[in-house]
């Protein structure tokens, strides 16, 4: 990569990072009038066409807000935290190739800012730094909503990362390769049978739906935004920020939406991969890009949906979802994944054979869900409920299953 | 000097300045994020020795998951937090402890590769690490897995109590209904003789 002109790196970076801007702006707006539309309101219409520039002028709103900081908080925290969201969120982008190759100038390079050699490792460990940002806003506050909104976010996001990582790890485990370049090209040809693209989310569907569910809980997005239960915690763990402070938390919460759509197009939808139907070169270097940001949009489009659609999830319910059945999911499909490869490694398979290796794989972990999924404790009754409530709540209650296709639709 | 060296210059001085920090800080949760700045800084140290996995793995582990069960800790069983001043009472045993391992490890090192100059390092790869630790060091590995196994279930034993089994036992609150004044005002009536006049 040292081949290329100063200049590339630079402009490989701005454009990165204009581009994720940009579309989290319009996914603001988006969100606001699909959200408006599937509540029977009309949403933002008066700035611009559609009301599509009114994140513009929120934006300009929030910087001339006065920013009040209370008395009582921790300062340098308190300023610290919204900052460390936004970094983070930014950062994680450097890993994702928004396009495929692009020649410019006589500069032949892919659009990325960084092609890591350990770039999955990269994107979870971003994903770790954000927590900090809800912990010490909670913290730093110093009052009680926001402290009870940073604990439940953090308990929150540091259990669905690691079922996302055992998810990330069977991707890794099939490709043999940290290095996001190299997922994305392994994903780039025929699946099993020519016509069927070679997407990990076919090869890997259990992954693919642990790291869905994931990717909502770690953005903190309905339903899963028990953080900011707003009937509960007033604002969770943003209750005491305001002006440009608290613009911070809402860009980062967004641009974690991005993000991970990116990132969950880049790891199991082939990222920019896509027929490019024949065209010229001069024009075919765009298809690329027009893949990846149709992928991406569908995803974000799904996150609205969820917000529209779904209400919020029940703390205990959350974790025992997270930690009973997307955990131990998680670790035994990394395992099947591992045996495949290595059995693949040791003698060539025909097409058959695997087909019915993944049919075994599917009914183990099916079986894993059904039979393991609901123990009698997994509707744990919250402490402060009589022990009579629960014996009357218990038969209703356990027959409710718990499994994530439940919780994906 | 090398722009090498700068950095690597810069990214220890942090670090060294984010430990001293993380003990001679007075605030618990404070202490705690300068460790976080301190294991961080120990990452980007690997990341200055073109060692990218070490680093990585170093930041998603210690910084990501370590110290934010820490400051977790913190936040749960000392909810208003940090708030008071922290001292311990063993200060000079500490630093003589600290002084004492700081000595003998720095002559360890010098003594070891003091004579090595510079080199050019392309450290081993990531399948390289992974079959060495898989290999060579399997055993060390599945020892310190065995540990982190009874820290585990040592942890959910601990949680796990039937309710009514906690130690001390909140008195329930009393509203008695007659006689106490409810009021603020029948409670200080000066306040609103002087507030009529």
């Amino acid at each position: 990569m040292s081949e290329h002109a100063l200049w590339v790196p630079f402009f490989r970076a701005i454009v990165v990072f204009v581009y994720f801007l940009l579309v989290t702006a319009v996914l603001i707006w988006a969100e606001r009038r699909i959200v408006a539309r599937m509540q029977a309101r009309l949403g933002p219409n008066r700035i611009g066409p559609f009301g599509a520039l009114q994140t513009l002028v929120d934006g300009v709103k929030m910087f001339f807000k006065e920013d009040v900081t209370p008395a009582m908080v921790d300062r340098p925290v308190f300023v610290l935290a919204p900052l460390i969201g936004v970094i983070a969120g930014f950062l994680s982008m450097a890993v994702i190739p928004i396009g495929g190759e692009v020649t410019l100038f006589g500069e032949t390079f892919t659009l990325v800012v960084s092609d890591l050699n350990v770039g999955v490792l990269w994107i979870l460990a971003m994903g770790s730094i954000h927590v900090y940002s809800v912990f010490l806003a909670g913290w730093s506050s110093n009052s009680p909503y926001p402290l009870m909104g940073g604990v439940r976010a953090s308990a929150q996001m540091i259990s669905y990362e690691i079922a996302q990582g055992l998810a990330v790890a069977s991707v890794v485990i099939y490709t043999g390769s940290l290095r996001v370049g190299d997922i994305v090209a392994a994903q780039s040809g025929d699946g099993l049978f020519p016509g069927m693209p070679g997407w990990n989310a076919i090869v890997l569907f259990p992954a693919f739906l642990i790291f869905t569910i994931g990717m909502v809980a770690e953005a903190g997005r309905p339903p899963f935004d028990l953080a900011e239960a707003e009937g509960e915690l007033v604002g969770g763990f943003h209750t005491e920020y305001s002006g440009m402070k608290f613009g911070m938390f809402m860009l980062a919460e967004f641009m974690n939406v991005v993000t991970m759509s990116a990132i969950m197009v880049t790891l199991f939808f082939g990222g920019p991969s896509g027929p490019t139907f024949g065209l010229p070169d001069a024009v075919a270097w765009v298809m690329p890009m027009f893949w990846f940001f149709v992928k991406m949009s569908a995803f974000i489009f799904f996150f609205i949906l969820l917000r529209g659609a779904l209400p919020r999830y029940r703390y205990d319910r959350l974790m025992s979802l997270g930690w009973k059945v997307l955990v131990p999911v998680g670790l035994v499909w990394a395992l099947v994944t591992a045996a495949i490869v290595l059995l693949e490694e040791q003698t060539v398979l025909t097409t058959e054979v695997r087909i019915g290796l993944g049919v075994a794989a599917a009914v183990l972990v099916g079986a894993l869900l059904f039979v393991g999924a609901a123990p009698e404790d997994a509707d744990a009754i919250p402490d402060e409920r009589d022990p009579q409530d629960d014996a009357a709540q218990a038969p209703g209650a356990a027959d409710r299953a718990e499994n994530a296709e439940e919780v994906g639709t | 000097m090398t722009g090498h060296d700068v950095v690597f210059l810069l990214v220890a001085l942090t670090t060294a300045g984010a430990g001293i920090m993380t003990v001679t800080s007075k605030n618990l949760v404070h202490a705690a994020l300068f460790l976080a700045l301190t294991l961080t800084g120990s990452a980007a140290v690997f990341l200055v020795l073109a060692a990218d996995f070490v680093a990585l793995a170093q930041l998603l582990v210690n910084v990501g998951a370590v110290a934010v069960l820490f400051l977790f800790g913190l936040m749960l069983t000392r909810a208003p937090i940090g708030r008071e001043a922290l001292d311990g009472q063993h200060r000079g045993l500490a630093i003589g402890v600290s002084g004492g391992l700081f000595v003998l490890l720095s002559v360890l090192i010098i003594g070891a590769f003091g004579g090595e100059g510079v080199r050019e390092v392309t450290g081993p790869g990531v399948n390289e690490i992974g079959i060495a630790l898989f290999a060579q060091w399997v055993l060390p590995f599945e020892v310190l897995s065995m540990l982190l196994l009874a820290a585990l279930i040592g942890a959910i034993v601990l949680a796990r109590r039937s309710p009514g089994e906690s130690g001390t036992e909140a008195e329930p609150t009393h509203i008695e209904l007659s006689g106490d004044p409810s009021t603020e005002a029948e409670r200080r009536p000066e306040l609103t003789a002087g507030g009529e006049r």
